[in-house]
């Protein structure tokens, strides 16, 4: 860190010094405070988490094959998709793009050195893990069958499963991700360039300061509620369980006050990296870089003030469904403006098919029917009939799925040659990516028809009528699956047989571009100067032919 | 294949109608995004590895544009989605009442005559059926496909709906909130049946003792009749003609004595003091069972002389009738 290497651009590659070779050994890893190697850490633990996710997403679709029960128990199966819901929400999803792109861009993209706290970022990756390894033993050894959700008085009384146990993997894992998000934020407001102000900062910075604000702020309530849901397990305190004259139903506004804007600490960083893509694949400056940018946060306020549209057929008053209802539909307002802008900007441009752009395409049409379908479920006298089906699991798996890890791919796609300093064979990344569309599409969209003829969620068995649509499901998950294995093959080809990426392989501006490919441990070896707007294409052109 | 559900209930053609509303905008908007990106895509595609488009200025009309109509739409959405809304959770007057308790893994139904049935339930077509839900032990939810109808039966409270069905035929009902190991099998049946095929399933079979004969005994198995009762100086407040009425609390407050309110003084007595009446009556809190407690409220309504008992309350009452301990 302190060592400040000379780098000389100019001499063979061989042996330039850069982060992934400064040192060696595990200790130089797992030691590490250096911002890239922290973002390697955490894609090699959401890799992970999202492979022990899949593969039980992989266990549902099989027992859903046939309506009977006949592959696993009801005990099973329920353990199942609570272990799914877990696995994916809070260990990939939640710390995924932060944890990786986040941790790897945000000082490139602003000309830092690193982050604002470099230890705190490694006690963030640690405790990512340390819940992650705990959740995962209780919902593997033990067993969990409350669902992601722990709805009360279930979870509190009912349940058998180690239900507490997965509680603090979740409670210590909170932590990371509000470290993660009080880094960025002082990260973004002290140690922009010279030059860098609010408005010349890319988007992917605008997205991750939103989604920051989420985490600080809705992370401890998420925290408070499972603790709670574990004080009442283990010592019988009667908050949730009507028996004691406790409340089950304010357990759900406890934990959707914070699951709800999780939703955005998932997709707002999505619809970060995206934004970053579009531009770069289309060479024009962003339409509306203020437009978008506002959106992020602008979302990120609202998505605090939305939680009771879960709770439309619980109970809750009449009013306050109403208020709760267009509240949820004001958020779709700023998602709208990100995607028009999103797809003015490719207009006039000179747009570029490679992989990064199939994915950020295939996210915004992906968003685009997600956000629509879930303007259904904020219209009060639909979502009574759609709520607890396979309406709602297709609408946020469109949101998560077809938004978040096509925004995920989109970006570890775009930016893997500054990260490994190699390319990945361009064919096969664009097969992928198809497949992936494909696959995804057929397996979520008979989800939507399935929850309208009323099958509900988390059903072991189901009537023989709905089938049809279970298999095409079934079907199109296995397709999916092998959509995501084929980049895990090429990535851990490309680092051994893949070409060396140059220092800016799209010709993309942005100052990650500007620093060899990989970076040197302190990113760049003069401070840049910042003169101008971020995506400044025609200046960026100028520039190359006069220097 | 079916891509929709049967219409079966008056809510039914409501809710279609405005999911119809939501396609036409979900399709209009997805085959408008789709159609740009990917015309965009082919028209404006990159001809030459050095080529840099001409800057397309931000247009501050165009942004407004696309926040005005978005806003717009989404308002016919929200009042529309209120309008089905208001509809669903307003049950009328002059309904049926039935019963329902729901523990896992299985609905329980009481009808007002007697009947019982266990994951299914016989209704009228044309007829509005008002449901008092309770659940001994986790949340349950009554889910009705054909009907568009779903409640939740939260624990620790009564939850009131109603449906109206409106075609002969059996439907499932499937419990919508995941409520543990065989979840999936907490399912049955909803037979709507022309009025007089369910006049004969009703006079068939044995019904034994009605609902509110049945909630009377429970009256004075737990001896709540030595201090309810119908004399001057009794230590509790006189039941009859209670439900719907205005009850005056201590404090000054007001409360309307509905299933919610019984259910509440029955369990937790002290929470509502009837102006007037001495703090003595203990808790029943786990001493009645669910339906034990349906059938107390079963009886209490059957004590008030209203055509029916609905949700509206008859006319307010401003006499100080003194109604609960």
């Amino acid at each position: 860190m302190s060592t400040p290497a000379v780098i000389d651009t100019q001499s063979p590659p061989a042996r330039r010094v850069h982060y992934l070779n400064a040192r060696y050994g595990v200790a130089s890893w797992l030691l590490t405070v250096d911002h890239k190697r922290i973002a390697i850490l955490y894609l090699i633990g959401v890799t992970f988490f999202f492979a022990i996710g899949g593969i039980y997403a992989a266990l549902i679709r099989l027992e859903l094959l046939t309506p009977p029960g006949d592959v696993f128990l009801s005990e099973t199966y329920n353990k199942l998709f609570t272990g799914h819901g877990v696995m994916m929400v809070f260990f990939f999803m939640i710390p995924g793009i932060p944890g990786v792109l986040g941790n790897f861009l945000i000082p490139l993209m602003i000309g830092a050195k690193d982050v604002a706290f470099p230890r705190l970022n490694l006690l963030s990756w640690y405790l990512f893990l340390i819940g992650g390894l705990t959740a995962l033993w209780a919902v593997v050894h033990g067993g969990v069958d409350t669902g992601w959700t722990f709805y009360t008085p279930y979870s509190t009384v009912y349940s058998n499963g180690w239900v507490v146990v997965t509680a603090v993997g979740i409670f210590i894992a909170g932590f990371s991700s509000i470290l993660t998000g009080l880094n960025f934020l002082v990260t973004l407001h002290t140690m922009r360039a010279p030059g860098m102000t609010w408005m010349r900062m890319p988007l992917f910075c605008w997205g991750m300061y939103a989604t920051a604000i989420i985490q600080i702020l809705g992370t401890p309530v998420v925290a408070i509620t499972l603790l709670l849901v574990a004080a009442e397990r283990l010592f019988h305190l009667g908050i949730f369980d009507p028996a004691q004259g406790g409340d089950p139903v304010l357990f759900q506004h406890l934990f959707w006050f914070y699951s709800h804007p999780a939703v955005y600490i998932m997709v707002l960083p999505a619809m970060a990296v995206i934004s970053e893509l579009v531009t770069a694949f289309s060479r024009k400056p962003i339409f509306g870089y203020r437009f978008i940018a506002a959106s992020s946060v602008a979302i990120a306020v609202l998505s605090f003030l939305v939680w009771g549209h879960h709770m439309f057929v619980s109970g809750q008053s009449v009013y306050a469904g109403l208020v709760f209802s267009i509240l949820s539909f004001m958020v779709a307002i700023p998602s709208a403006i990100k995607v028009f802008n999103w797809t003015a900007t490719l207009y006039k441009g000179s747009v570029s098919y490679q992989t990064p752009l199939l994915y950020a395409l295939g996210f915004i049409g992906l968003f685009t029917f997600g956000g629509l379908t879930g303007l259904m479920l904020a219209t009060l006298g639909l979502d009574i009939h759609v709520t607890d089906t396979y309406f709602i699991v297709a609408h946020f798996h469109y949101i998560m799925v077809g938004g978040t890890i096509m925004g995920y791919l989109g970006g570890l796609h775009y930016w893997w040659p500054k990260i490994s300093g190699k390319l990945y064979p361009e064919y096969w990344s664009r097969v992928s990516a198809w497949v992936i569309f494909i696959g995804f599409n057929l397996t979520f969209f008979p989800q939507f028809i399935l929850g309208y003829l009323g099958m509900p969620r988390r059903y072991h068995a189901y009537p023989a009528e709905f089938q049809v649509l279970n298999v095409m499901s079934t079907a199109g998950a296995s397709i999916l699956g092998i959509g995501y294995l084929i980049p895990l093959v090429y990535f851990f080809w490309s680092m051994r047989y893949g070409k060396d990426a140059s220092d800016n392989p799209w010709g993309a501006t942005g100052l990650e571009w500007q620093t060899p490919s990989p970076p040197p441990t302190e990113n760049f070896p003069v401070t840049p100067q910042v003169t101008g707007k971020p995506y400044d294409y025609l200046t960026a052109q100028e520039e190359v032919a006069v220097g | 294949m079916e891509l929709f559900p049967q219409q079966a209930s008056s809510f039914a053609p409501h809710v279609d109608a405005l999911y119809g509303f939501l396609i036409a905008v979900t399709a209009f908007f997805s085959l408008l995004i789709g159609t740009l990106v990917v015309s965009f895509a082919i028209r404006y595609r990159r001809r030459s590895p050095g080529e840099i488009p001409p800057v397309v200025h931000e247009s501050g009309l165009l942004e407004l544009v696309w926040t005005v109509i978005p806003l717009g739409l989404v308002l016919i959405m929200f009042f529309w989605g209120a309008a089905v809304y208001f509809r669903i959770t307003r049950p009328p007057t002059g309904a049926i009442e039935i019963y329902v308790t729901g523990k896992q893994w299985m609905w329980k139904i009481q009808h007002g005559d007697g009947h019982r049935e266990m994951n299914e339930l016989h209704v009228p077509v044309g007829q509005p059926v008002r449901l008092t839900m309770a659940s001994e032990d986790v949340i349950h939810s009554f889910f009705v496909p054909a009907f568009r109808f779903k409640r939740d039966v939260v624990p620790g409270r009564f939850s009131i709906a109603w449906f109206e069905a409106t075609k002969p035929g059996r439907y499932h009902l499937f419990c919508a909130e995941y409520c543990g190991t065989r979840h999936s099998g907490m399912i049955g049946w909803v037979y709507a049946m022309k009025p007089a095929d369910y006049q004969a399933w009703l006079s068939g079979g044995a019904a034994g003792e009605s609902l509110a004969a049945a909630g009377a005994k429970r009256f004075q198995e737990q001896a709540c009749n030595t201090c309810h009762a119908e004399q001057a100086g009794a230590r509790g407040p006189s039941l009859v003609g209670l439900f719907g009425k205005t009850v005056h609390l201590q404090g000054g407050q007001t409360v309307v004595a509905d299933e919610a309110y019984l259910r509440e003084s029955i369990t937790n007595p002290q929470a509502r003091l009837v102006e007037g009446y001495p703090p003595i009556m203990p808790t029943f809190q786990g001493l009645i069972s669910e339906e034990g407690l349906l059938q107390l409220i079963a009886y209490i309504k059957s004590l008030s002389p209203s055509p029916a008992a609905g949700a509206a309350p008859p006319a307010p009452s401003t006499e100080r009738k003194p109604a609960k301990p």
